[in-house]
């Protein structure tokens, strides 16, 4: 019976199929390639965020790589990649059913994560279980030392949301001791798992800081329309706003403020604030808005890696996780450079070996990329970095921003 | 002999995961999900034909109970309580709900979906303060599918019991005309309540077995839409007023998807909403009735035919 | 506070009806539930970001050119893909599954090729974005002219419903459709009108939203949600009643994101939607009508 019915729904397909093969056809099979899997969001509500720091990345380091010949293996060969990709269709299902067969049928030699928190946890135990590394970089969790432990060959990479809220907390503290702001702080929080992070951990920190918060709500994922909330925060005498938000509430935030002449000292925005696009929502007057992440945008391996990003996909990479995620890929060609294929050997040097990348030395700790940029803020075209405040490249913050 | 055979059936289907490795019994378990969802789904929506978009409701209240409840109490004891939930909960919403009719039905239950999605996050944010939650249960995947194996055995047997039972017969009354099943002295409220709260329970557990596989848990990951729709369509593919309809529709539809995610991975969007036109316009009664139609079309017998599917 | 508070839930449920107008229209005059109708407010969105980037046309021009396209489109969709369901059903209730399948599959293609062709980055341009002082609070301008057009547009629905001949037999078909051809109302072709001019309206409305929200290709769902909620709310058919249940409804998330607590905004919308079927369950307003 299901022979029968599954032939009756082939002989249903649309025509469009078959245009659409001509589109998948397999590369000209080179000699013995690398394959490399990944199963990310192309549809469905991840596709947005997968869409600006995942795919763009993994499609230019594997086009730089094959135009160099190919992955340089220890003997000094190179071997061409040869992608395998999968739609998750954003469903964690079919996430962890696409992990499954990259491992298991497709038998891939390595496995790139997909994009966001849920989705490297998702996949992580079956990573852990076929034995391949998961350098899982769009993941803000606070629990990462212990899955670090729990899945030895797993990297975490972006740090957790409590570092990101206490780096903050501390760049203001240091502008309130100057006296340049008020001790009022107000707050907003997008109601999902990473704005619940942030707001958890910042709350503490705030008070342990001397600060009052005047305004504390959160609102839920989807709004996009502030003008309600901003209309009390702006009655609120606070000098310092911060919304731990998520995109498009990020870009929309900011244009009400915009509209309504809302000026705070400090205007911090979560996700989004270090997009390429978000130039384009300010008009232009972004200079001084400060949000998650940050380059060292007078490293000259950040300006190669920004200008080729802009030259091969079409448009600069953002200011937060793209170079990470971009780096994270550089670990991983020079691992494979270092000791090959193997899955152990791979794991333990990617865990202890350092590695040369665009954003520079990196040593990961405890299986987890600790040296990040936590604050960054607008100055001129780039989104520098502030925060941690003492490490080399950091920028001095603007504090007060200039007005819209 | 009937019975025998459909254990026979069922312990073959049980040894699968031996024998197709990792990647086929993920595929099984989420055949054995999406059969079952459309199964218990065309249980309610099949003969009162009220199109129901509230699954992802129930089927993420039953993830999120396995969630909040994994760490405290024995995994027996989690299913038992989710469905017990799932239960409760569905016999409010039935309660209340059920003589809205058409139109208003699609969307209230579309609506249910997203305010449970939203109360339970307020809740979560306000009260508890952790929106994220984690699943570190030793389930593997063959454990997963033989529970949902033994689920969908189970949803499939309710479902050609409550055909056969006096409940079954008022249910086709009721889809053919309201009114002559209240003339003959239905009681249709509580028919359709009976039947929603079996659908919705079961549809709940579907959820809780399978929350285990994603490890995290959030809102908006088992709050997905998306299951709501894929099980309306499958269902509707083989024909939600036959017992073995929605089997039909689901089975070649998921292995489709499987297919089209992993040949064009840019296109999905594009391929999934021609197939569904191609459902609606090609394959209007679903898949089983056109079937019979090309049948008793070529040997011309086709009085007996759609008894013989009805009982099969 | 209560001023200023009514005034912002005011626009923004004015956005909410401005949404909801088209989806009223389709459905009530071609009795077709189109789910793909937030993709078609959001091929305006592209279409008039586009003209505005790369021309420089200002969105209200833009307004110009695509909604004559949307009234074609509507026409096209209505002609080719939904004659042949409405043929096959009869008039049955069969005609209201296979729409919402149909209009369903097509959602999926429309995303689809707005993916293909414009990614999946957020989109977003900057036109009238100064706020303007009124009752004690500060209103963007765009949001202001969305907020007036809307009005107008549904006033202007309402009046054209009420008073001009066309206007009647459009309302025939959505009151009476099955002895609306006895008084001599070609049924079929009006039905087409009404979808058209549905879709004419999301058009409209598309390009007004674009003017103040970030959009991205897989929003559609989102647009079609909220305006299936107004128009549940409204009574299926019923302009003023998509009108006012907009408007109440921008009204009660605005004051329950100001008094209450913004986290409850969705639920709040959600609770009110799901309280109004089960009191009416035909929409506030009642039976179909203008």
């Amino acid at each position: 019976m299901s022979q029968n019915t599954r032939r009756a729904v082939l002989r249903a397909l649309p025509l469009a199929m078959v245009s659409a093969l001509a589109l998948s056809a397999p590369l000209a099979a080179q000699e013995d390639p690398v394959t490399i899997g990944y199963a990310v969001s192309k549809s469905g509500p991840n596709a947005t965020g997968a869409g600006i720091t995942t795919i763009p990345n993994y499609e230019l380091w594997v086009k730089e790589v094959n135009e160099a010949g190919g992955l340089e293996m220890p003997d000094g060969s190179r071997r061409p990649i040869e992608v395998v990709e999968y739609d998750d269709r954003s469903s964690a299902e079919d996430l962890v059913r696409a992990i499954e067969r990259l491992a298991t049928q497709d038998k891939v030699d390595l496995i790139l994560p997909p994009w966001g928190t849920g989705g490297n946890l998702a996949i992580a135990p079956l990573m852990d279980r076929f034995g391949y590394p998961q350098l899982a970089v769009t993941s803000v969790t606070d629990m990462a030392p212990e899955f670090a432990k729990r899945w030895d060959r797993s990297f975490w990479m972006l740090g957790g949301g409590h570092d990101y809220a206490t780096a903050l907390v501390e760049t203001l503290a240091a502008a309130k001791e100057a006296g340049t702001i008020n001790d009022k702080v107000a707050m907003i929080s997008v109601a999902d798992g990473f704005g619940i992070d942030l707001v958890k951990a910042a709350r503490p920190a705030f008070e342990e800081a001397g600060f009052e918060l005047v305004y504390d709500e959160s609102y839920p994922l989807g709004t996009s329309d502030f003008a309600a909330i901003l209309n009390e925060v702006q009655g609120s005498g606070a000098d310092s706003f911060v919304a731990f938000s998520y995109p498009p509430g990020s870009f929309g935030v900011t244009k009400q403020a915009m509209t309504a002449g809302f000026n705070p000292k400090v205007f911090y925005i979560g996700v989004g604030g270090a997009f390429p696009v978000y130039g384009k929502i300010t008009e232009g007057k972004q200079e001084g808005v400060m949000s998650i992440g940050g380059v060292d945008a007078m490293s000259p391996a950040i300006e190669e890696y920004f200008a080729k990003h802009t030259s091969v996909i079409g448009n600069p990479p953002d200011s937060w996780a793209s170079a990470i995620t971009y780096a994270s890929l550089e670990m991983l060609e020079e691992a494979v450079k270092r000791v090959g294929l193997d899955h152990e050997a791979l794991a333990g040097e990617l865990s202890t070996g350092s590695f040369d990348t665009v954003i520079g030395e990196v040593k990961l700790e405890d299986n987890q990329l600790r040296k990040l940029w936590w604050v960054g803020q607008w100055q001129g075209e780039h989104f520098v970095a502030v925060s941690p405040a003492d490490r080399e490249g950091a920028a001095a913050p603007v504090i007060p921003k200039p007005e819209w | 002999m009937r019975y025998l055979l459909a254990v026979l059936a069922l312990a073959a289907l049980a040894t699968l995961p031996m024998v197709f490795g990792d990647y086929g019994t993920g595929m099984l378990v989420g055949l054995a999900g999406y059969v079952t969802l459309a199964t218990s789904w065309a249980m309610f929506s099949g003969p009162t034909r009220y199109i129901s978009l509230a699954t992802v409701a129930f089927f993420g209240v039953g993830a999120y109970t396995v969630a909040v409840l994994n760490e405290v109490l024995p995994y027996p004891l989690v299913l038992l309580a989710a469905a017990g939930i799932g239960a409760t909960m569905a016999l409010l919403v039935g309660l209340s709900t059920l003589r809205l009719a058409g139109i208003y039905f699609v969307i209230f239950s579309f609506g249910l979906a997203e305010l449970v999605r939203q109360l339970i996050t307020w809740f979560e944010v306000n009260v508890t303060g952790t929106l994220g939650r984690y699943i570190f249960l030793d389930l593997e995947a063959k454990h997963i599918f033989w529970q949902l194996l033994a689920l969908g055995a189970a949803t499939l047997a309710l479902s050609a019991w409550i055909r056969r039972s006096r409940l079954g017969l008022a249910l086709r009354v009721i889809g053919d005309d309201e009114t002559v099943a209240a003339h003959s002295g239905i009681n249709l409220a509580r028919t359709k309540l009976v039947l929603f709260v079996a659908s919705a329970t079961i549809i709940t557990l579907v959820g809780a077995i399978q929350a285990p596989r994603w490890v995290y848990v959030e809102p908006s990951i088992v709050f997905n839409p998306t299951v709501s729709f894929l099980t309306v369509i499958m269902a509707l593919l083989g024909g939600a007023t036959r017992l073995w309809g929605p089997l039909c529709g689901a089975v070649p539809l998921f292995l489709l998807f499987e297919w089209l995610s992993a040949r064009f991975p840019d296109h999905f969007s594009i391929l999934l909403g021609l197939m569904f036109m191609a459902v609606v316009y090609a394959l209007p009664d679903g898949v089983l009735a056109a079937l019979e139609k090309f049948r008793s079309k070529g040997n011309g017998n086709s009085a007996t035919k759609p008894a013989k599917e009805a009982n099969a | 506070m209560f001023l200023s508070t009514l005034f912002l839930g005011l626009v923004l449920g004015g956005t909410y009806a401005l949404l909801a107008l088209g989806l009223s229209l389709q459905y009530g005059i071609a009795r077709i539930m189109n789910l793909a109708y937030g993709e078609f407010m959001l091929l305006a969105c592209f279409a008039v970001t586009m003209m505005f980037t790369s021309w420089g046309l200002g969105p209200l021009w833009g307004l110009l050119i695509v909604v004559p396209l949307g009234y074609a489109l509507g026409w096209i969709i209505h002609t080719v893909m939904m004659r042949p369901l409405i043929k096959r059903s009869g008039g049955g209730g069969r005609l209201e599954v296979d729409t919402i399948l149909a209009t369903f599959g097509l959602l999926f293609v429309v995303q689809g090729l707005m993916l293909v062709t414009f990614g999946s980055d957020f989109t977003s341009y900057s036109y009238l974005n100064q706020g303007i002082g009124i009752l004690g609070t500060t209103i963007a301008a765009n949001r202001l002219i969305a907020f007036v057009v809307s009005l107008v547009i549904g006033f202007g629905l309402y009046a054209m419903l009420i008073r001009t001949r066309w206007g009647r037999a459009l309302r025939a078909v959505s009151l009476a459709p099955d002895s609306a051809y006895l008084v001599g109302i070609d049924v079929g072709k009006l039905g087409r009108q009404g979808f058209a001019l549905g879709g004419a309206l999301a058009a409209a409305g598309g390009a007004l939203v674009s003017m103040f929200q970030t959009f991205s290709a897989t929003d559609g769902v989102v647009f079609t949600m909220k305006a299936l909620i107004v128009v549940i709310m409204g009574g299926v058919g019923n302009i003023l009643g998509a009108l006012i249940a907009g408007l109440l409804l921008g009204l009660a998330e605005t004051f329950v994101a100001a008094f209450i607590d913004p986290g409850l905004t969705m639920a709040a919308t959600y609770t009110m939607f799901l309280a109004v079927l089960l009191w009416r369950p035909t929409g506030l307003f009642g039976k179909a009508g203008g």
